[in-house]
């Protein structure tokens, strides 16, 4: 068995805390784990993913095109810019949130109509407004985790104890925040 | 128990295991997170960043001549500076181990060329280690030191990008104290005068040809016996693709030490299978060495030369198999990355592109960043110091063909100290038509905020002298240094004016702190927009904030992101945008 999860979105999202959960997880089960992030220039505000793989020998850390069972993206553009790495029949979570490029803001071309419905239309997707929830349980920043909760929901490892995982990565002082975060992710999926 | 550690963090904890004593380097990614990580060791080992990787890569040697295993790291580009001493220290050779690391960047994330530094290791003559995992980054390092002593040369340990941050499980172990070899005076060795150097060279090849024979069965070089149909030469992070890539039943050759090359262990592996290729990611390195030792293998015919590899691009260039992917009708418009809300970058580049008749040279750093609309600031971006020296070069051309056109160099402070210094002695030595510039963000940004020698912190958190910029450029005979707080667009641009008007050799210090330092406290706000007095101009976005933002005709500025900085304030021609305390 060997699975493939793609975390995309706009530097400083978040997206590396929420594979580190995931990855904290898989861990505790015994799986061979691999994960890979982009550092440096592209943090500052530009694309950016994070590849998590687990089975039980995994060897590269990073897929190509049409290699991810599940896309988790941050931000509805970011999903259309990685879309061809996910399978055929992979399913994508994707956050109903936009967030303009400096070209887009700029003037120099126009943010995109229509994300979500393409992807939509291709795959079989889950979508939610992350952000939204988030800014509905007081703290815009835990949105990461409202994401994390609802990709576990498709990832379908039920017998990993998600919830003892985020105590155990996020700071003690966000515990409870996070957890509430994780459950209404799951919920606006499930 | 096992961690998981990504590659730069394993490569610490294995040099720390292998008792290293004295470490020394400049930031640079994809390598900057092995020293980041090693002051968890300090209680063991001395670590710093020094102001460029000569200075760390000579600092380190020098501990290494002393008599300690001592380690020094850059990334790809940081080796060109470092390859001076590097060279030298093949001919001289080592009393402590000494290990030189490289981290290459295949596809350029964050990197101005793509250069295979395992040539360099061939050029050098010393020897190439090439983990392809964390546990091998780890695991390699203790046996880079002991070839290093047993070689009598320095070791260079071979990142990639996708190796130093690719996290996967690490076992650990103990680390080793290695004691000090005693160090006696040995000019002999020490010493690279010519007669010294032409003695030494025939040690050199002495010691490439042990070492070759000490790779044919060193645990570094792995063999996989399959059937015997097809066989498959690989390092680094290729063998992980390969793997996935080859059917069940395919050979491996798996090198971890791949200069010298295994020559006698490649022939009797190539003797056994029916076909043979050989999966590098980059050059043609092991290649053509292969096939120049009269050994038949498809390499480079089929597997690209560049970029960075993954299982379907090998699959695609082995196989012919293209990946099955869906095409949407919608396509991503571009997310490059830009100067963060509140960067202090962008008053002085706001200030400095309306002088139209001026030509920026920029250089290395966040500051790159100015070169991208709307701030369109800079002209050129070469390598750590060509701010200063080519803009220079251009300001000579133009003036010598009866064309002179005011220059305006731009350096950051990190950036100053590792090779702005000596062009700003260029600048005024040689008379060059040329304004100095430093932003000054007091840290080392891009690569991850690492001290510099303006900073006032060392690696270990010690408190330290910080060199005041405004001092050296003193000392150099700039008489007129003018320091402005580039959140004040008038106040720049008034300096802007001032140095080109000057009489006697002026210099630009543009100075405010990064925002992401965490020890400091920022004299933060948040803008806002009234939107009675907005008219919907777009003056505000020509500023390059991604704060700020139309929407419905008026200008927005998203309260998450803004910093309080008020460049879009001071450019708003209706008085539209205030600043909150906060």
């Amino acid at each position: 068995m060997k699975k493939s999860v793609i975390l995309v979105g706009v530097g400083g999202q978040g997206a590396i805390l929420t594979a580190k959960i995931l990855v904290n997880g898989l861990i505790s089960k015994g799986y061979d784990v691999k994960m890979s992030e982009v550092h440096g220039m592209s943090q500052r505000g530009g694309s950016v993913s994070t590849q998590v793989h687990f089975g039980d020998k995994i060897y590269a850390p990073v897929i190509g095109k049409g290699g991810a069972d599940i896309l988790v993206a941050f931000e509805k553009m970011e999903a259309v810019r990685y879309a061809d790495f996910l399978k055929p029949d992979g399913i994508a979570v994707i956050n109903d949130f936009a967030m303009p490029s400096s070209t887009t803001s700029a003037g120099l071309c126009e943010y995109p109509e229509g994300c979500v419905e393409a992807m939509q239309a291709a795959f079989k997707c889950h979508v939610l407004d992350a952000a939204d929830i988030a800014l509905s349980l007081g703290n815009a920043r835990c949105m990461n985790v409202v994401l994390f909760g609802a990709m576990t929901a498709v990832l379908g490892m039920d017998d990993i104890d998600w919830e003892s995982v985020i105590r155990e990565t996020v700071p003690a002082k966000s515990v409870e925040l996070n957890l509430r975060a994780y459950r209404a992710g799951r919920d606006a999926v499930s | 128990m096992r961690y998981l550690l990504s590659g730069n963090e394993a490569i610490a904890r294995g040099a720390y295991e292998a008792g290293v004593k004295v470490c020394s380097a400049y930031p640079g990614t994809p390598s900057t997170e092995i020293f980041e990580e090693l002051p968890k060791y300090k209680d063991a080992l001395y670590c710093e960043w020094a102001p460029n990787e000569k200075v760390a890569t000579e600092f380190a040697y020098g501990a290494a001549i002393a008599g300690v295993r001592s380690m020094t790291a850059m990334k790809h580009v940081g080796l060109n500076v470092a390859a001076d001493p590097m060279f030298t220290a093949s001919y001289n050779g080592v009393l402590g181990g000494f290990v030189i690391v490289t981290s290459d960047d295949p596809s350029m994330h964050s990197s101005q060329n793509e250069q295979d530094n395992r040539q360099y290791a061939k050029f050098a003559k010393i020897a190439l280690i090439e983990p392809s995992d964390s546990q091998e980054c780890k695991d390699f390092m203790r046996d880079a030191f002991e070839i290093s002593e047993r070689f009598d040369m320095p070791v260079l340990f071979r990142s990639t990008t996708r190796i130093s941050h690719s996290k996967s499980l690490v076992e650990f172990g103990e680390r080793t104290e290695i004691p000090p070899k005693p160090y006696e005076k040995n000019v002999f060795k020490n010493d690279c005068a010519p007669g010294f150097a032409y003695k030494k060279r025939a040690k050199v090849e002495k010691m490439l040809t042990e070492l070759e024979e000490y790779g044919c069965t060193s645990r570094l070089n792995k063999v996989e016996y399959g059937d015997g149909e097809v066989g498959v030469i690989t390092c680094s992070i290729a063998y992980q693709y390969a793997k996935e890539v080859f059917p069940e039943g395919t050979s491996f050759l798996k090198l971890g030490l791949t200069n010298p090359l295994p020559m006698k262990l490649i022939k009797e592996f190539a003797s056994k299978v029916k076909k043979l290729y050989v999966v590098e990611e980059l050059e043609g390195f092991m290649e053509q060495q292969i096939k120049a030792a009269g050994i038949d293998c498809v390499g480079k015919e089929l597997v690209s030369n560049m970029y960075e590899l993954n299982p379907q691009r090998l699959r695609q260039m082995i196989y012919g198999i293209e990946p099955e992917v869906k095409e949407l009708p919608v396509k991503a418009v571009s997310r490059p990355p830009t100067l963060c809300p509140g960067c202090p970058h962008r008053g002085f580049y706001y200030a400095i592109a309306k002088h139209k008749d001026v030509i920026v040279t920029g250089d290395i750093g966040c500051y790159t960043l100015g070169d991208n609309p709307p701030l369109s600031a800079v002209h050129t971006c070469i390598c750590m110091g060509a701010g200063f020296s080519a803009g220079a070069g251009m300001a000579r051309a133009f003036e010598e063909t009866g064309n002179p056109k005011k220059f305006f160099g731009v350096v950051g402070d990190s950036t100053f100290f590792h090779s702005g210094m000596t062009g700003a002695v260029e600048i005024i030595y040689n008379k060059a038509n040329m304004i100095p510039v430093v932003m000054d963000n007091h840290i080392t940004g891009m690569t991850g905020h690492q001290d510099n020698p303006g900073s006032g912190f060392t690696l270990q958190g010690d408190v330290a002298n910080a060199v005041k910029i405004e001092d050296v450029l003193s000392a150099f005979g700039y008489k007129k240094i003018l320091i402005v707080d580039p959140w004040d667009l008038k106040a720049t641009d008034d300096a802007i004016n001032e140095a080109i008007a000057s009489d006697v050799p002026a210099a630009i210090i543009s100075r405010r702190p990064c925002l992401m330092i965490k020890r400091m406290k920022h004299e933060t706000g948040l803008c806002r927009v009234d939107p009675d007095k907005c008219i919907g101009c777009r003056m505000c976005l020509k500023v390059g904030c991604p704060a700020i933002s139309i929407i419905d005709g008026k200008s927005v500025i998203d309260p998450t992101q803004c910093k309080g900085c008020t460049i879009c304030a001071q450019v708003c021609p209706k008085g539209a945008i205030s600043r909150e305390e906060v």
